[in-house]
């Protein structure tokens, strides 16, 4: 069970998807307008990125290798469309705010990517951690790009409906920007920046203490 | 709401990469160099114009009447699947040189997701046939035309000393940004010619 928890770990930290492989750009963008919404985006993601994992290792002696992309996206496309119909059913409001970026989950390179590159190669239970760990790394990063947006654009960042900073924010005129299509793209940039420069100082100082 | 709109609109307003974050992966993959965009360009605009006429059909005249709308998504991915295999398997026997030219391209469209994304959108928005078209191919003109610009500015950028934790894609991304803030400008052109 090592090498269960060393996948799981491994889509979480070393290999996440949103800052080390990048993929996935489009909804990564486009639900960060607040840290909430990240939060249920990443909750679907790793739904459909747990089942079609799973379901591609168990039929990965059946499919032939030639028609195996149609099959994987008709595999991915049904637990999208679960995932669709129980939030529009459920939960209507966050169902609009995410509007078609939920059906396009479809197209998400992630999904796509981990099952070629990891389902279609491993066993069922290899495939599961795979795909929870790269679920929850999305989901970590994408909240954590929601928050920095959302607390520069108003001041503020709500968690089910209340204030985590009190009624009055911080008090500083809020950069609406920040929440407008512009800083989504850049906050995404220079959060990536500052994980590469830590990144590579932390590089150079293993670097130094083994030499 | 009138063809013009839908187009102009397309193209500026609503633009799939500064507005909708759509087709970002293709966008940041061939922007290298304006050669590659152009060629993408050119078939990412038919794809997306003969993609969003089937897809209105296939809701109209399969899915609707059968009442099938929960099979949506996947009867999309596979009619876009499926077109941009018929479409390169035509080129190559109706014009080998363009396949040559777009050949690469040509497979990587499908996980486009703005295809998918204009097809669900016309349908959401309750376009006629000809407005999701024009819509179709608005949605393709404004990618195009972003990506082209920004092919433009990476090409000069990459010969610039960037600080190296920026290099590569941090630095597209907050290029991608600042171009956005331009694009905003667009919104206020609109207004003023269309809203009166």
């Amino acid at each position: 069970m090592n090498s269960f928890g060393k996948v799981l770990s491994n889509g979480i930290v070393r290999e996440n998807p949103t800052f080390r492989l990048v993929l996935g750009i489009c909804p990564t963008l486009a639900v960060t307008t607040a840290a909430e919404n990240g939060f249920w985006m990443g909750l679907a993601v790793i739904f459909v990125l747990t089942c079609s994992n799973v379901l591609v290792a168990a039929l990965r002696n059946v499919i032939p290798s030639k028609i195996r992309i149609p099959c994987f996206i008709v595999i991915i496309a049904t637990f999208v469309t679960i995932v669709d119909l129980v939030m529009h059913a459920y939960m209507p409001e966050m169902y609009n705010i995410l509007g078609i970026f939920i059906p396009l989950i479809v197209v998400n390179c992630i999904i796509l990517a981990r099952a070629e590159a990891f389902a279609s190669k491993n066993t069922v239970p290899l495939a599961a951690a795979d795909g929870i760990g790269m679920g929850i790394g999305f989901t970590l990063a994408v909240i954590l790009i929601g928050a920095i947006r959302e607390f520069l654009g108003t001041g503020n960042i709500m968690v089910m409906g209340t204030a985590l900073l009190g009624a009055g924010g911080v008090g500083f005129e809020p950069a609406i920007i920040m929440i407008l299509p512009p800083g989504a793209f850049i906050t995404y940039g220079l959060v990536l920046g500052a994980l590469n420069s830590l990144q590579s100082r932390a590089d150079r100082r293993r670097k130094g203490a083994s030499a | 709401m009138s063809y013009v709109a839908i187009l102009l609109g397309g193209i500026l307003v609503n633009n799939f990469i500064f507005a909708k974050f759509l087709g970002l992966c293709p966008f940041v993959g061939v922007s290298k160099k304006v050669d590659t965009a152009t060629g993408m360009s050119m078939a990412v605009i038919f794809v997306m114009a003969v993609a969003s006429a089937v897809t209105w059909v296939v809701q109209r005249y399969i899915l609707d009447p059968f009442d099938l709308g929960y099979l949506q998504t996947v009867a999309f991915i596979l009619v876009i699947a499926g077109l941009v295999q018929f479409v390169e398997m035509f080129m190559l026997k109706a014009s080998p040189g363009l396949y040559q030219a777009l050949g690469i391209y040509l497979p990587l469209i499908t996980t486009n997701c703005a295809v998918l994304g204009v097809a669900i959108l016309s349908i959401r928005s309750n376009y006629g046939f000809l407005e999701a078209v024009v819509n179709g191919i608005a949605g393709a003109l404004g990618w195009s035309l972003a990506v082209i610009l920004f092919a433009g500015i990476r090409e000069r950028w990459e010969l610039t000393d960037i600080p190296k934790p920026l290099q590569g894609f941090p630095s597209a991304l907050i290029a991608t940004g600042l171009m956005a803030i331009a694009f905003f400008g667009f919104q206020g052109l609109f207004k003023s010619l269309f809203v009166k």
